[in-house]
């Protein structure tokens, strides 16, 4: 127990526990999800899935796996509750959000259970702050049903090359048009906004693709204020994967890789805004 | 029209949209035989600016597709800037731009080709309208000035980004002096200060102006020019006539030309002592010449403006644009030389006597200041009705 906190309680009377010596591990990637104040989060032995939704449209999930933690203990075989992300958020960067070099806050995290607030001790040279954070009702998560075995196209790129397209993207346009293709224009993000229209082309040869793995046209719209925040995500990632399913749903996942060079994922799920007939792309 | 822009002329181009966007909120871009022209105007008609990029400047320039009648068109600022929102990425990732204005789609059509083989296309719509054409000629002015846009670039850096106006005019000595405008309100204890910087002529490649003169006009375009002439390294001059006549700032080189038409004030605070004027120029030593007999009263009355005195100082240093906050004697910054430097035995000895501080300070903070006269002129139109003869 690195903590000078007082232990009134075994850890075996907790649900939860888990330990990180770096709480930006932790903070950025939540940060990566973080578009709606509430969050559900699922601990297994695997790790922490935090859970944001929007609109009934689009889910977002970010990964933490057990070996980020240097501790990780649960207790059942698996624990739920529903936080408020904001407040989780602050208390994570109690210390300050950039710490100066060369000094890391630590965190202990406990959960007791069902009813119990999530308990945060965060050390950082030699000062302790404890917060306990009222957990809520779990709420049901939607299941987007994204099944490997329907994805239809596939590309993995850079995020380089994506980060500028999203940070620019014209919101004046209500949607989002992906267009992916074995021919040209092979991926293409669209907008239909005020001024005009936009497209950008990426060849599928070109150095920012990892992998193009296209079998049919698509041509789907998606509603861009939902996506939008996915940028988050975006600009701390290295490498993004883009797929979309036989319905149309696009799955957005993006490589993380944080300071220690561990590696951590965060998901976008989003559902197509309309049907797009062929003639009209 | 088709043009085709290449390497670090895309961000020249980019470079101006930023400028001109300072200016008005919608574009007028006219492909002509003697090269490409984007303008602007803004909604109160004060202020006009136009670049002409010479078919030089592009790797291909074609003004009419053959057969057909030039084309004329006006698209919004803001979707034209979105274009080249970040210069920094144009710069860092764009390696040809392809502009071409299609008049059967009714689209101008911009298209980047970036890295790694990604390319933007912008299809932008537009309206057709008149030739939009300020009436000026920098000839007819009877000043001019000309620097390194650095120069004067430097100089306005110390102005609080808020400031509308700024006044330019030459001091004493052949300084050319720029100073913050305070409009004349009851309440300045929020503009209780004035910046003022002073360039010696030697910075200048062409002074051609007396003692005295000066001109008001806004500070917010003209930096939009600044910062393009800064960054294209090139000379900018100034043309102007009295206050009130409107102010041509120009840029030039031999791909391209830019003029930037500001209305000035016709009212001019210049008449204080600050700038010269010469009633007040028999009654007060020149600025370097003074003494600091009266340092603690005006430090104490203003220490604000003394300490930001201090600090423009500082900001500048490496700049050849002096910081001459120390109009009066009390705002001497300490690090300046004695109080009898060398300057001075150069300055006229035979005008006797100091202004009492007191109303040195007043002068300084305009309370007392009448303009003496302000010319009730017509408004100047700068620019043409576009809905006038084509």
């Amino acid at each position: 127990m690195p903590l000078l906190t007082p232990q009134t309680q075994e850890d075996g009377d907790y649900s939860l526990v888990a330990s990180l010596d770096n709480v930006r591990h932790l903070s950025t990637i939540l940060k990566a999800i973080h578009f709606r104040d509430h969050a559900t989060c699922f601990a297994t032995k695997n790790g922490i899935k935090v859970t944001v939704e929007n609109a009934k449209c689009v889910q977002a999930n970010a990964f933490i796996q057990a070996g980020i933690f240097q501790e990780f203990i649960v207790q059942e075989e698996s624990v739920t509750f529903r936080i408020n992300l904001t407040i989780l958020l602050d208390c994570l960067s109690i210390f300050g959000s950039s710490p100066m070099p060369g000094t890391l806050t630590a965190l202990r995290m406990c959960y007791q259970g069902y009813g119990y607030p999530l308990m945060l001790f965060l050390e950082e040279g030699g000062v302790v702050t404890v917060c306990k954070i009222n957990t809520q009702e779990p709420e049901e998560t939607l299941d987007f049903d994204f099944c490997s075995t329907n994805v239809i196209n596939k590309i993995i790129l850079q995020s380089e090359g994506l980060r500028e397209a999203f940070s620019e993207l014209d919101m004046t346009s209500e949607v989002l048009q992906i267009t992916m293709s074995p021919n040209k224009p092979y991926f293409r993000l669209s907008t239909f906004g005020n001024a005009g229209s936009s497209h950008l082309d990426y060849p599928k040869d070109s150095d920012l693709m990892e992998s193009f793995q296209c079998n049919q046209t698509q041509v789907n719209r998606y509603k861009i204020s939902l996506l939008k925040p996915s940028t988050k995500a975006l600009v701390l990632s290295c490498k993004v994967s883009i797929r979309t399913d036989n319905r149309g749903f696009l799955s957005l996942q993006y490589m993380i890789r944080n300071e220690d060079g561990q590696i951590c994922f965060v998901e976008y799920y989003c559902c197509p805004d309309e049907e797009v007939s062929e003639s009209e792309s | 029209m088709k043009c085709l822009v290449t390497g670090g002329n895309v961000k020249v181009l980019g470079k101006a949209v930023h400028s001109l966007s300072r200016i008005g909120d919608e574009l007028y871009l006219e492909p002509l035989e003697d090269g490409l022209s984007l303008r602007t105007v803004n909604s109160s008609r004060s202020a006009y600016a136009c670049f002409l990029f010479a078919p030089l400047f592009f790797q291909q320039y074609q003004a009419t597709t053959s057969g057909q009648e030039a084309l004329r068109c006006k698209i919004l600022m803001k979707s034209f800037l979105a274009v080249f929102r970040s210069l920094a990425t144009v710069e860092k990732t764009v390696e040809k731009c392809c502009i071409s204005l299609n008049g059967r789609s009714s689209r101008l059509v911009v298209q980047l080709h970036c890295k790694y083989g990604v390319r933007k296309t912008h299809n932008l719509s537009f309206q057709d309208c008149e030739s939009l054409q300020a009436v000026f000629d920098p000839a007819l002015c009877p000043h001019v000035l000309r620097a390194p846009a650095r120069v004067l670039g430097e100089a306005v850096l110390p102005f609080p980004p808020a400031l509308a106006e700024v006044t330019l005019g030459i001091g004493c000595g052949r300084r050319v002096i720029l100073r913050s405008y305070q409009e004349e309100e009851a309440d300045s204890t929020v503009k209780a200060m004035v910046t003022e910087m002073s360039i010696g002529e030697e910075d200048f490649q062409q002074l051609q102006a007396q003692e005295g003169v000066a001109i008001t006009f806004c500070l917010k375009e003209f930096r939009g020019l600044l910062s393009f002439a800064e960054s294209a390294n090139l000379s900018l001059s100034v043309h102007f006539d009295a206050p009130g006549r409107p102010a041509i700032f120009a840029v030039k080189d031999s791909l391209l030309d830019g003029h930037f038409v500001l209305a000035t004030l016709s009212e001019s605070d210049l008449h204080s002592p600050a700038m010269c004027s010469p009633e007040l120029h028999r009654l007060a030593p020149p600025l370097q010449a003074h003494s600091t007999p009266h340092l603690d009263d005006f430090a104490s009355d203003d220490i604000d403006s003394y300490m930001i005195a201090m600090e423009t100082t500082a900001d500048s240093e490496g700049s050849r644009a002096v910081p001459s906050i120390p109009l009066s004697p009390g705002l001497r910054p300490p690090c300046s030389p004695g109080p009898f430097s060398e300057d001075h035995e150069a300055e006229p000895s035979t005008e006797p006597g100091t202004p009492p501080p007191k109303k040195f300070r007043s002068l300084f903070f305009g309370s007392i200041l009448a303009p003496v006269h302000s010319p009730p002129g017509p408004s100047p139109v700068l620019a043409e009705d576009s809905e006038g003869e084509g």
